[in-house]
């Protein structure tokens, strides 16, 4: 029997593009447990927030989540009937559209409007921040082009805003454990310089925030790492009591595995000091963390511990910076990889002077080298038998890395014989700097969106 | 006691993380006995001569012996990272596996501790992870 002390909070997206029919088992279990409960979607990579600023210039409605109706609409009714309260930072570039077409969306379904509070404060991309920008950044700031710049907030606006009554929390850029500490600081009451509390419900969010990485996603390895159903994997379900500390599971029915081993690995994932993990919160120290199985699919973590915030807030301003080009073409049978090095060896030739060219034989050396092909040239030839050439460049004209697709192409008849499959893209290349801004210059809070166009009410209809 | 030489993948598993141009990779073992072994081998010394093609700038280890974990932290190895690398693979998350490749000498009473296909056909139980404490 759990204590009613308990709070549950299970994610259903760890990135923009990830599946989107996870939810719903997740919903049925945090709904049959019973209890409060929170579900959250974790969808803002470092570049997602940029490339919703630039869809927001092309359509000012955007901006927000592309699949916001497809994560939702399976599992709105279900949440609202059940008291299950949605934390999210798909607001993205545009927090007010996501909500506006949140409570669209309840009313096409037929539901009642929920109460939908945003977050503000995150953007700083407008011109009156730009002197923040500028002391924060200095000499960096030089010619940037810049396309967003956020800072990541902390856990503070979203419980504020659950506290208020919010149903519904939409967030843009936010520091991606804070989705889980926002709701687990408004359901708990603790004090917000609680650090070891804090610090045990920041690492219970960043258990939770990659989705499916905690439980068995991203873990397989045949014959070494085996991994049962990952194509229903079941999404993660943190039960985090009032210490902060948590135990990891998942719904019932559901493939995948939350193991000791599993869980090791997303603790570590993109921690660098195990002692200092830093986020707006609180600094969280694993250094003595255990992870325990305590049972099928359940891990508990214990033993994190808290430290003081960071003084200030960080800033990631993203900056347009040129274009990517690539292409590819395919070799296959006798000799097949010497063809495809004299290809790149006809490339190299061709495209001399417009700057680094990165070759890959894909098939028997790719991943693992280096932009300046020290690996690959330490590389004796082989006798690979299906080999497909890949070669990239960066240029801040699009004219000049246009060419590079020209010249890929243009071995189906000047390069080795037998080539095929050829494939070429340019795309927008966006640069990220980072710097910290001291947080009394962001004021952060959030607030409540009128519940549409036509009622104005958010009652029931 | 004799030594035998395996892939680091057979005594540990691990998964990689980046920031910026920045990489972290965990290494954990698959059983507590091969601890000490790793602690001894998967040196900072030794992940940077693997990754050597990369010019890490830095490597440092950080050890949660209570996990039987460790974390590797690699500076400037992703030629610029998800900005500027010209990899498929910008954000390097390949790279655990090029860590895991690293040979090391695993004494021959831990086999039994080993993932993976056994070397000895006649002990077919490597039993990875089932029996941690």
């Amino acid at each position: 029997m759990t204590p009613p002390s308990i709070l549950r909070v299970g994610c259903a997206a760890g990135f923009s593009g990830d599946r989107t029919d996870a939810a719903a088992p997740v919903v049925g279990a945090l709904a049959a447990a019973g209890g409060p409960a929170v579900l959250i979607f974790e969808t803002l990579a470092e570049r997602t927030l940029a490339l919703a600023q630039l869809a927001r210039r092309a359509h000012p409605e955007g901006g927000y989540e592309p699949l916001l109706d497809d994560l939702l609409s399976p599992v709105l009714a279900a949440c609202l009937a059940a008291g299950i309260r949605i934390v999210s930072n798909f607001g993205a570039a545009n927090p007010e559209g996501a909500a506006m077409r949140i409570a669209a969306l309840a009313r096409e379904l037929g539901l009642r409007v929920p109460r939908i509070a945003i977050v503000v404060g995150d953007d700083l991309s407008g011109s009156a921040q730009r002197p923040l920008l500028e002391a924060a950044l200095d000499a960096r700031m030089q010619g940037l082009d810049i396309v967003s710049a956020n800072a990541y907030v902390g856990a503070e606006p979203i419980a504020d805003a659950l506290l208020a009554g919010a149903e519904i929390v939409v967030c843009g850029r936010v520091a991606d454990p804070s989705l889980t500490v926002g709701p687990a600081l408004a359901h708990f009451g603790w004090a917000r310089d609680d650090w070891d509390r804090l610090a045990r419900a920041t690492m219970a969010g960043h258990l939770l925030e990659c989705g499916a990485q905690v439980s068995g996603g991203y873990y397989a390895d045949p014959g070494f790492k085996d991994v049962p159903g990952m194509a229903r994997l079941g999404y993660p379900i943190a039960e985090i009591d009032a210490d902060g500390h948590c135990t990891i599971t998942k719904p019932p029915g559901t493939g995948g595995r939350i193991d000791a081993h599993t869980v090791k690995e997303q603790l570590l994932y993109e921690v660098h000091d195990p002692a200092a993990y830093l986020t707006p919160d609180v600094v969280a120290d694993i250094g003595a963390a255990q992870v325990e199985a305590v049972g099928t699919d359940r891990v508990r973590l214990s033993g994190v511990r808290g430290h003081p915030r960071p003084p200030g807030l960080k800033v990631n301003v993203c900056h347009e910076t040129g274009w990517l080009a690539e292409g590819e073409i395919s070799y296959a049978g006798a000799r097949a990889e010497a063809r495809a090095r004299l290809a790149a060896d006809v490339l190299r030739e061709r495209l001399a002077g417009l700057g680094r060219l990165r070759v890959d034989l894909i098939g028997a050396h790719s991943l693992f080298a280096d932009d300046a092909g020290e690996w690959l040239a330490a590389q004796p030839p082989r006798e690979a038998r299906d080999v497909r050439l890949r070669v990239a460049l960066n240029h801040t004209e699009r004219a000049a890395a246009e060419r590079l697709a020209r010249e890929v192409t243009a071995l189906y008849t000047c390069g080795p014989a037998g080539g095929g499959g050829v494939r070429t893209s340019l795309r927008p290349r966006l640069d990220i700097v980072s710097c910290s801004v001291p947080r009394e210059q962001v004021p952060v809070g959030h607030r409540f969106i009128a519940s549409g166009p036509a009622d104005g009410s958010g009652a029931a209809r | 006691m004799k030594r035998i030489e395996v892939p680091l993948h057979r005594a540990a598993h691990g998964r990689t993380g980046d920031k910026g141009n920045r990489s972290n990779i965990s290494v954990i073992a698959w059983h507590p006995s091969l601890w000490d072994v790793l602690v001894e081998q998967v040196t900072e010394a030794a992940v940077a001569r693997q990754f050597a093609h990369r010019h890490p700038s830095r490597v440092q280890r950080f050890l949660l012996p209570q996990l039987h974990a460790m974390n590797f932290v690699l500076d400037d190895v992703l030629d610029g990272g998800v900005n500027e690398a010209l990899n498929l693979d910008s954000h390097g998350k390949a790279l655990s596996f090029l860590l895991l490749d690293l040979p090391i000498e695993v004494p021959e009473g831990l086999l039994p501790c080993l993932a993976g296909a056994a070397i000895d056909p006649a002990d077919p139980n490597p039993s990875p992870g089932d029996n941690a404490p």
